[in-house]
């Protein structure tokens, strides 16, 4: 079943309906270090994320440490 | 350790912190950190995919180096709040370079949203060390929130001006009893030694270093002139004065 969401600022329609599986979608190994992704603007544990369902509309934001000053 | 620079719960032999961006490639800023003796190293958070180079950063850096996390590029309290709560659950640190701009141009700090965001991340259990402008009574207001440490710019970041207001520096250092360490707008090693001379605890600098044209060496000068610095202001130096005092003595000079 797919649905729109927000992925890292962008509108995506997409079939994933948990984070890991948005993760999936994204090309992104969920069991990678240094990771992180808030659900609507809450940050959801990596425990959590094969448990966490998306809705329509959801936005997600999927985050790593860079260069930085 | 004699004369650590304490934080929280963290002491550092060195009182340099530095910034990991902007070098002419990765093995430049690894060479760099090293030169610089520094202990602790910032990092920032971004969404993935947006960012190709710099990918590995984080694993070059993340066993050797304190890592602090920032908040660079957010405008609002919002924004800050859940960078650092992503940074938190991304590192596993509960350190956090706060950051709220307020002008694009200037970079210089949202004051408002500083403070409020400071509180939020205090009151969640971060240790909070705030980039902020050189206002004492900003500086004040963080510490009294429970920042962990002030720290007010000496200039625009990357401007490389030096410390603009040297005597707001010193009155912020008179004022708060937790760590001053000046971030931002150093230049060259003399910026460095004169915030330590002020009393400051400690320097955050990113680009001096990695836009000089030659960062390691930069990196070793700013990490002397880091020691130069509180060695100085261990020592107690001379008062200035407007006239002249001889130093060698002033009997049984030769007059022909």
């Amino acid at each position: 079943m797919s649905q729109q969401v927000q992925v890292n600022g962008i509108g995506k329609t997409v079939n994933a309906s948990t984070i890991t599986e948005i993760l999936h979608e994204e090309g992104v190994d969920e069991s990678a270090p240094f990771l992180a992704v808030a659900l609507n603007g809450t940050v959801i544990p990596r425990g959590e994320w094969n448990n966490t369902q998306l809705a329509a509309a959801d936005s997600v934001e999927i985050v790593k440490p860079v260069s930085g000053g | 350790m004699t004369d650590g620079l304490t934080i929280a719960d963290k002491t550092f032999s060195s009182r340099l912190f530095i910034g990991s961006s902007g070098y002419p490639n990765q093995q430049v800023m690894l060479d760099a950190i090293a030169a610089s003796t520094a202990e602790v190293v910032t990092v920032a958070i971004r969404r993935i995919n947006i960012h190709g180079g710099g990918e590995n950063v984080i694993d070059l850096l993340a066993d050797k180096y304190h890592l602090l996390p920032n908040t660079a590029g957010c405008y609002t309290a919002r924004d800050a709040v859940l960078t650092a709560q992503l940074a938190r659950e991304a590192i596993g640190t509960d350190w956090i370079k706060l950051e709220v701009i307020g002008d694009e141009e200037t970079l210089f700090p949202d004051v408002e949203h500083l403070l409020t965001a400071a509180d939020e991340l205090v009151k969640d259990g971060f240790i909070v060390l705030p980039y902020c402008n050189d206002d004492p009574i900003t500086c004040r207001k963080l510490a009294d929130i429970g920042c962990a440490a002030v720290m007010p710019l000496g200039a625009p970041i990357g401007s490389g001006m030096g410390l603009r207001n040297p005597y707001n520096i010193e009155i912020i250092r008179d004022q708060v009893s937790i760590p001053v360490i000046v971030d931002a707008g150093i230049g060259t090693a003399s910026d460095a030694a004169i915030a330590l001379e002020l009393g400051c605890d400690g320097i955050l600098l990113n680009t001096a270093i990695a836009k000089a044209l030659d960062p390691v060496k930069m990196a070793t000068a700013m990490g002397r002139g880091v020691e130069a610095g509180r060695l100085a202001f261990q020592a107690g130096r001379i008062p200035r004065k407007l006239y002249a005092e001889a130093s060698s003595p002033q009997a049984g000079i030769v007059r022909a």
